[in-house]
This record gives C-alpha cells, sequence and structure tokens, in this order.
C-alpha cells in the first residue's frame, strides 16, 4: 500500500509526556527540523513547576507545542492537529484540546492498569469510545524502542528512556522533515556516551521506519517552506534573544556590562546565557538576593557600566526600593521582569502581564519609569536595545516587560547585521569647569554621567531629595515641588516612536490595542476576522511609558477601543485615565496566552455591536 | 581557580599621587550635621587624617553608605560618594568594585544598617571578600529614628520601642563575621584615634572585605555606652589590644594575659602562669579569632581591640574581572557570530 501525501498550510503539533520523558528536547528537535526545512513556526513550551512532579501523575506533565507554516505566522497554534500523548496522564491533560477529528498517536506502553489509576481513568480510554472522534494511532513506543537499540547492549532502562526519539522519528516521517540535523544533534549532545548517542539515533530511525513500513499509516503531510523576508535566519527563544540584546547593548555602547541578579522562574535562563558570554567584557554576579542584584547593578552603573538586573514579579517587587534609588540618582539602569502568574509566587512557570502597573507604579513617591514590552520571542532583541537606549540617554532605570510566554517560546529571527545596529555610545562627563551633578542637558534633561576616578568632579549623590543643580541635600519645598515635575518631565519627554496601527483596508471603526506577548494571537485574530469579510485595526504598543505622542489622536480616531490583556485591564486602565477614551477590556488570566480562535471572536463580536 | 594573585597589596590598582594631601583636602564643602559631641565626628576626623598618608587620588576613593546617623558620612568627604538606601551599601558597592579595580571603596554603615536590614548582604560580601573596607559604627541603639534598640543593644534594654525591656539576644559582630570567614576583622573605640587609626591603615591595606566595628558613643539616646573603655583604669583592666605575632598581655604594666582554657581562652594574671602559657596571636587562625571574639563579652568586661583576623585569599573582584580577562583573551568578542549561532537558513530573494 502507498501512502498519500497530502499539502497542508499549517500544522500545529503538541508532544506531552511525563516530565522525564523529554519533550521539549523532542519537541525543539522538530522546531529545528522545521526551521532547516524553511517553514515559518512558533512555539510553546509547558512545563510543570516542580521539577520532578510525581512520575505519571498530571502535575508531572510537560508539553511543548509547535506551529509551523508556509506563510508567516503570529503565535503557536490555539490547538494541536497532532497530540503525541506518552502516557494516560499526558492523555487525559491535553485531550480536551484536540479538536475532533484531531490525530492522536500514543505510546501504548504506559497504559498500565496501575498508571490508568493514577490519573483517575476507571477504564482503558484507548479501549472504549472515548476517543472516536479522533484519528487514534496506538504505537508501543518503549517496546518497540527496546527491540530498536538492542545492539547497543544498553539495559532496559536505558533503553526505553529513547523513546522520545522514536516520536520524533515517526513524526519527523509524517511531515517529511529532514532527519541529517537530528542525527547529527544527536551525536553531539551525547559526544561522552557513544552507546547513548547510538541509542537515541537507533530510535529516532525506527520511528522512521515504523511510520515508513507499518501500515497504520496512510496519510502524510507536506508543509512547503513559508515565503519570509529575504535574509539569514535562525530560531530563537524570548530569553536568548533578550540576552543577545544585552551583549549587543554592551558593545554598541562600548560599555562593560554587569548582570547583577538572582535565579527565578522564567528569567533565570538570561542569566545562563550572559555567563557564557564573558568574552564580549560581561560580568555576571549571582547575588544573595534580588536586592543585591539590583544593588550590584546599579553599583556598576554608578561606576560607568551598562547595569543589569533580571527577574520576574516577585523580584520586582523587592527591588523596588532600588529602582526608586536609581530613580533618584538618575543612573542608567536595566531592570528586566520576566512575568509570571501572580500575586505573591503565583504560577511560576505559566505567563501572565500583571505586573504593568507594578512596574508603572510600584515604588513610593513620584518615582516615574520608563517601561518597554518586546512582542515576541525575536523581537526582545531590538526590545533590549531600546530599552538600553533610553536608560543610557536619559539616565534613568527602564523597566522591560517581556513574559513566560515570550522568554520559552522560540520563532526565527532574521539576523540583524551588526552594522546596522544603533549606536549608544555615551559621554561621560569629565570637565570640572562649572561642574554640577544636577545640571540637565537642555534637550533629554538626563543629568551628566560622572564616574569616580574622573579627577576634578568629586561629588556625592543619594536618595535624599536633590537640589536642583548643585545636588546638595535639599528639604526646600519649592524644590522638591520642581524636582518631582522635572523627574516626571524627564520620563514623558523620552522619545519613543510613533505606535503602528495595522488596518489594511483603513475602513476599520474598531481598534484593537494589545501590549507585551498578545501580538500573535492579537494580530491572528485580526487576520481571520479580516477572512470573515470585516475590519478592524491592531496597534500594539512597545512603549507604554511614556506612550507614543500620537497615540490620543489613534485612540480618537475609531468608534470603539477594545483592550485584550492577561489581566483584569491594566493598559486599559491607563488608557481610559490618560485618554479619556472608552476602551473596553478584555481579560482573561489563566496562565496561558489568549487562543486567536476567541480573539477572533471577540473583535467580531465587538464590530458587529457598532452602529452603522 | 583564578589567576590572581594572593597577597596583592590591598590597594593594587588604585592611581597614586605624589601631590601632598592634607586632611583638609578631604573635607567637602558640606556641614557636618550630627549631634555634639557624637562619636561619628571622631570617627570622621580619624578618616580624613589617616587618608592622605595612603597617597591616593582622591577622584579614586568612593565611600558608600547605608541609611542612619553615621551613612551622612559620605556627604561629609570630599571624594566621590552615595549615601544610598537602608542596609544596601554592601552590594552597592560590591558592584561598584566589581565594575572598577581602580577604586578603593568604602562602606559605612551602623550597628542597624549593616546588622538588621542588611545582615545578608553583609555576611554575603564577607565571604565572597569583596574588596570593600566596612567601617561599621556600633552605638548599640537606633539614632536617627530617635532611640530603639538595635541588634547590638543589650538584652533587656529599656527604649522607646522596648518600655518593658528588649528581648532580643544581640549580635557579636566579630563572631559573626568570622561565620562568614571574613578575611579582615578589626576592632576600635571611637575615643582612641590611635588605635583606629591603626586598624583603618591595615584594613586599607587588605586586599579583600575588611570589616572594622568601631565602638561609637550616641550621647543623645545610648550615650556612655562605652564609658568603661574610656576610664583609664577601667579600660586598662578591660581592653585587651592584639597584634599579630605578639603575646597577648594587657593591663598598666601587662600584668594580665589571655591563655587557652578548654577549647576556649580565658583570661589570667601573667604572673600566675608560665610565659609559655600565654597565647600568641595568630591573625591567620580563624579557631583563635573566634575564641578572641568570645572574649568580648556584650558588657564590655573584656573587650578585644586591633586586629583580629587577617588573611590573604582571592578576591571576588579580582576573581571575576580574571574570568572576564581570560575568556576575552580567549575567544574574540565577535557579536556577528554570536547571533548567527550554529544553525541558520537563508531565505533567497
Ligand atoms: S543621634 Fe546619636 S548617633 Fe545620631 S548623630 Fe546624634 S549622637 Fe550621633
Amino acid at each position: 500500500m502507498s501512502t498519500e501525501t497530502r499539502k497542508l498550510d499549517r500544522v500545529v503539533i503538541r508532544f506531552a509526556g511525563d516530565s522525564g520523558d523529554g519533550m521539549q528536547l523532542t519537541g525543539d528537535r522538530f522546531t529545528s527540523e522545521a526551521a532547516a526545512f524553511g517553514n515559518d513556526l512558533a512555539t510553546q513550551p509547558n512545563f510543570p513547576a516542580e521539577i520532578r512532579a510525581p512520575q505519571g501523575t498530571l502535575p508531572g506533565v510537560s508539553s511543548f507545542q509547535l506551529h509551523f507554516a508556509d506563510y508567516d505566522i503570529l503565535t503557536p497554534g490555539d490547538r494541536p492537529d497532532v497530540l503525541v500523548a506518552m502516557n494516560p496522564a499526558a492523555l487525559k491533560a491535553n485531550i480536551g484540546d484536540l479538536p475532533k477529528g484531531g490525530i492522536l498517536i500514543v505510546n501504548t506502553d504506559e497504559f498500565t492498569k496501575r498508571n490508568l489509576t493514577k490519573v483517575g481513568y476507571d477504564a482503558d480510554p484507548l479501549g472504549d469510545a472515548s476517543l472516536e472522534n479522533f484519528q487514534v494511532h496506538k504505537v508501543a513506543m518503549a517496546t518497540l524502542t527496546i527491540g530498536a537499540v538492542e545492539s547497543t547492549g544498553l539495559g532496559k532502562k536505558d533503553a526505553e528512556r529513547a523513546k522520545n526519539m522514536f516520536a520524533l522519528g515517526l513524526l519527523s516521517w509524517m511531515y517529511h522533515r529532514p532527519t541529517e540535523g537530528t542525527e547529527r544533534f544527536l551525536r553531539e549532545k551525547f559526544a561522552k556516551k557513544p552507546d547513548i548517542a547510538e541509542a537515541n539515533v537507533l530510535a529516532f530511525r525506527a520511528g522512521w521506519n515504523y511510520g515508513e513500513t507499518t501500515e497504520s499509516f496512510a496519510v502524510t503531510y507536506e508543509v512547503a517552506p513559508a515565503k519570509l523576508n529575504t535574509g539569514t535566519y535562525r530560531q530563537i527563544t524570548g530569553n536568548t534573544a533578550l540576552a543577545y540584546g544585552i551583549v549587543a547593548a554592551g558593545q554598541q555602547s562600548k560599555l562593560p556590562v554587569v548582570l547583577g541578579t538572582y535565579p527565578i522562574t522564567p528569567a533565570s535562563d538570561i542569566l545562563h546565557e550572559l555567563s557564557r558570554h564573558k568574552n564580549f567584557g560581561i560580568t555576571t554576579v549571582q547575588a544573595e538576593d534580588e536586592i543585591a542584584g539590583i544593588g550590584i547593578a546599579l553599583g556598576a552603573a554608578y561606576g560607568g557600566a551598562l547595569g543589569v538586573t533580571s527577574t520576574s514579579g516577585p523580584g520586582v517587587a523587592l527591588k523596588s526600593e532600588t529602582i526608586g534609588l536609581a530613580v533618584m540618582t538618575e543612573l542608567p539602569l536595566l531592570v528586566i521582569d520576566v512575568q509570571r502568574g501572580g500575586p505573591s509566587t503565583g504560577l511560576p512557570t505559566k505567563t501572565e502581564q500583571a505586573d504593568l502597573l507594578q512596574a508603572m507604579f510600584g515604588r513610593n513617591g513620584e518615582s516615574p519609569v520608563p517601561i518597554v514590552a518586546p512582542q515576541s520571542p525575536a523581537d526582545c532583541f531590538d526590545a533590549a536595545l531600546d530599552a538600553a537606549r533610553i536608560a543610557l540617554k536619559y539616565r534613568t532605570p527602564v523597566l522591560l516587560l517581556s513574559d513566560g510566554a515570550i522568554a520559552n517560546g522560540s520563532e526565527p529571527w532574521m539576523i540583524p547585521d551588526v552594522a546596522e545596529l544603533p549606536d549608544l555610545t555615551v559621554e561621560f562627563a569629565t570637565d570640572p569647569e562649572g561642574f554640577e551633578p544636577y545640571s540637565r542637558d537642555p534637550e533629554t534633561l538626563a543629568r551628566p554621567w560622572a564616574v569616580p576616578g574622573t579627577p576634578g568632579l568629586q561629588h556625592r549623590i543619594g536618595g535624599l531629595e536633590k537640589q536642583h543643580g548643585s545636588g546638595n541635600i535639599s528639604y526646600d519645598p519649592a524644590n522638591h515641588d520642581f524636582m518631582v515635575r522635572l523627574r516626571q518631565q524627564k520620563i514623558d519627554g523620552i522619545e519613543v516612536p510613533d505606535v503602528v496601527v495595522d488596518d489594511p483596508s483603513g475602513e476599520a471603526r474598531v481598534l484593537v490595542v494589545g501590549w507585551g506577548s498578545s501580538y500573535g494571537p492579537i494580530g491572528a485574530a485580526a487576520r481571520r476576522v479580516r477572512k470573515l469579510g470585516m475590519q478592524v485595526a491592531h496597534a500594539h504598543l512597545r512603549h507604554l511609558n511614556p506612550f507614543p505622542k500620537n497615540l490620543g489622536d489613534v485612540l480618537a480616531r475609531y468608534d470603539k477601543v477594545i483592550v485584550p490583556e492577561m489581566n483584569l485591564g491594566q493598559l486599559a486602565l491607563l488608557l481610559r485615565a490618560k485618554y479619556l477614551v472608552d476602551a473596553v477590556s478584555y481579560t482573561k488570566v489563566q496562565g496561558l496566552p489568549f487562543k486567536a480562535e476567541e480573539l477572533q471572536d471577540v473583535l467580531a463580536d465587538v464590530i458587529k455591536g457598532v452602529p452603522a | 581557580m583564578t589567576a590572581i594573585d594572593l597577597g596583592l597589596p590591598g590597594l593594587s590598582g588604585v592611581p597614586t599621587t605624589d601631590e601632598k594631601q592634607t586632611a583638609k583636602d578631604y573635607k567637602s564643602d558640606q556641614e557636618v550635621r550630627w549631634c555634639p559631641g557624637c562619636g561619628d565626628y571622631v570617627v570622621l576626623n580619624a578618616v580624613q587624617s589617616f587618608l592622605p598618608s595612603l597617597g591616593l587620588k582622591r577622584e579614586n576613593i568612593v565611600f558608600v553608605s547605608g541609611i542612619g546617623c553615621s551613612s551622612r558620612f559620605p556627604y561629609y568627604m570630599n571624594t566621590y560618594g552615595m549615601h544610598s538606601i537602608h542596609g544596601r551599601a554592601p552590594a552597592i558597592a560590591t558592584g561598584l568594585a566589581v565594575a572598577r579595580p581602580d577604586l578603593s571603596v568604602w562602606v559605612v554603615t551602623g550597628d542597624g544598617d549593616a546588622l538588621s536590614i542588611g545582615g545578608n548582604h553583609l555576611i554575603h560580601t564577607l565571604r565572597r571578600n569583596v574588596n570593600l573596607k566596612i567601617l561599621l559604627f556600633n552605638n548599640r541603639i537606633y539614632g536617627l529614628t530617635k532611640g530603639q534598640y538595635s541588634p547590638t543593644s543589650e538584652e533587656g534594654k529599656v527604649t522607646k520601642s522596648t518600655p518593658s525591656g528588649s528581648l532580643d539576644h544581640p549580635f557579636n559582630p566579630v563572631s559573626l563575621a568570622l561565620g562568614a570567614e571574613a578575611s579582615f576583622i578589626g576592632r576600635a573605640v571611637d575615643s582612641d584615634r590611635k588605635g583606629l587609626t591603626d586598624v583603618l591603615r591595615q584594613a586599607a591595606e587588605h586586599r579583600g572585605s575588611a570589616l572594622v566595628e568601631i565602638y561609637q558613643n550616641c550621647p543623645i539616646f545610648n550615650d556612655g555606652a562605652f564609658d568603661v573603655l574610656k576610664d583609664a583604669d577601667e579600660a586598662a583592666r578591660r581592653i585587651i589590644n592584639v597584634v599579630d605575632g605578639q603575646p597577648i598581655t594587657f593591663g598598666r604594666e601587662g600584668e594580665y594575659c589571655v591563655v587557652r582554657e578548654g577549647f576556649g581562652l580565658a583570661v589570667a594574671k601573667a604572673a600566675d602562669v608560665d610565659s609559655s602559657e600565654i597565647v600568641v596571636h595568630d591573625a591567620t587562625d580563624l579557631n583563635l579569632a573566634f575564641a578572641l571574639s568570645r572574649l568580648s563579652a556584650q558588657d564590655l568586661s573584656h573587650t578585644i581591640t586591633g586586629v583580629f583576623r587577617r588573611v590573604d585569599r582571592a578576591t571576588y573582584d579580582d576573581s571575576a574581572r580574571a574570568q572576564v580577562m581570560e575568556a576575552t583573551a580567549a575567544k574574540p568578542a565577535d557579536l556577528g557570530a554570536l547571533l548567527r549561532g550554529k544553525d541558520t537558513w537563508t531565505v533567497a530573494g
């Protein structure tokens, strides 16, 4: 029997298994294969907060979803077309997302009575009618893997561990993926353990051959390469792109970089990445706590380095007082908040965008801080450079609001030409003639950056209110009022590009405004709505403080403004307060990104509600 | 480990000047605003008088402080300075020291600032051995907030916040620092200008974290806390000044000495013991330093002054720079190559 090949424009695959099953690695490899093939893609891992929740349980399920297509896509996909479930827990946790008619591939070896009971299945779902709405493929992956790797002489336990590569092999066959990259990768990864490397390669090939030789798969699928803009691409996650943005900011400003930080999910990978690039003049200090992390960054900034601290929401809470000190001492500082579900410890591994108001107002006194938010994994690179530009030029702490979805998600990134990166060089103050530590640049209102070691510029700074100009301690009421307004004016005057409105027809009367990682789902929903013949305009904010100068005009142009957010309406609150616009909130805080499908319905409803 | 030689002179890397400096050069134009009679004045004068002898460029000296009366110190020094936030000076100074090997960085802190709100940063700075000189002004009270007990106040202390007496057992700051394996620990009394200057100089010349505890009188909220150490007769019986390599004796005529007792130390009359039993101070001996710290009772019945401990070990900032230097030498900073990574694909036009 020959298999039929069908052409598809896009596919979403979700690999799900126990957190010990290597699903993240499997997903990563498939992603690399898709990238190598030239598809556009977006990925979203989803893993438990516990490092190793009890095996085979629902809390222990780890999954990796990827969306690849022959056109430019914006999200990792709402629902999988294909679900690979390595055990009953993975099936139970994910089957609800698989649409009717979807492909389900299960590893039957794990469907023992004990494992089924563990997750509350009274009867084996593979044996009853509960899965009849799906195209189910039952494969004894562990058994087949053990058989395939027999020649390596590995024990049963080690051999069985390669079953994730069997799954990858099978999916690679189903979707006509190139395989050389994965074989090379496995040999490199396990270079020190050649028998393990061999077992993984054999399992991978066995999976491929299983598809090819058994007759259970009648159809394979092809997704042609995407027509992306001309250039050289790589795949990149948000945290890596953010770390690279910091490396680039150090190079473009010609300043040493000092990262002072404390490990926290989901931001730690920024520390891991930067600690590997010391050759770029980067020092990473893993401090004793969040407060010391930012203290170290600020101390380094005082000394003339690009000071950076990275954390998540709970860490920002701890750093608030030092951010305030940076506002008062007017030193450049980059504060990265990779947001996660809150409040308190909240949902460490899940995403949310509920730290906007904390970033905006979470300090004592009038303490304005610019806020920059990347909109996708690759965009983290540009956002980091932009945040560094603002910090250095205006001598201010800047909050960079990424989130869990962006941090761990990945997409293709057109590698920028280094020669085209912005020049971020700064001038330190050197001239003692008339030097005053709190004098102002007339254009930016920045104060001079006078670093220790500069002859004749000895001066003292600190958290007490400063006399305008001299920087001496001042309790003068009029001076305080003046300085509070001056600091605000400096931040309000930061140059940010105008917001660009995406409205292909130019006839939309409804505007959807978003910020941060919801760019993908909102953009995808807007496309769907337009395909249905309705019109909607999309404006996505990179700068949350100050807002782009044209934002007020943009908002005023539409009959209705809708603001979807993964919080309870924080941006909407700011827009309503600042622009007196009757913005409507659509909010959801489930620790998961929006689905394009749900936003499509939301937008369609709003559009239909606008009177003709 | 690192490529940094141990035993670097404490101030290597900090540029020096041949220009003659005086104490006056170190006074800023700011009016000193401590209460009259505050022990802080004495320390300020001692520091301003001793710094010229180091011969450093003034612009390469930085004082970083936290919050509290003593933390106003940087404003009065004509050097660079940052008056930061409560308890965080060691962290901020760490960042500065890591970024700038050419600076002599001093931290000025108090018992509340360093041992209460900033306790975590203090112990971690000491264990990392960051090249900082930390002056801990210990007046055993909160002065700036007007008289609450501090983590070094004696148990039962009656203050505004403890009308029935405090319940807290106090820290012994030297024992605490030894627990963090501080590489340099000294102590001096504010009124002893000579002893203070001597400890300060040794601290300045030490490469690594140097903690100097200074007993400082707060005449407003805890007056006379250290008076027994200021009366000549009492001081002779109580103050045990230790010098590396010297037998530990004290008293007007050296009539008292320190001997071993069990796992610790005890005070004896020199006449009652054989001279070979008198402990000889060894500033590299952690156990001896700890035993000495335990001889310093909260009631000041005995008080060690001088340098408890001074050992050379790699400093955090030198080692961090060494790693960066090694990496820089091993691999060029090729941003383009980093951004490209290993797996790329090209979309042709
Ligand atoms: S309150 Fe005490 S410590 Fe503070 S300045 Fe006055 S005397 Fe000195």
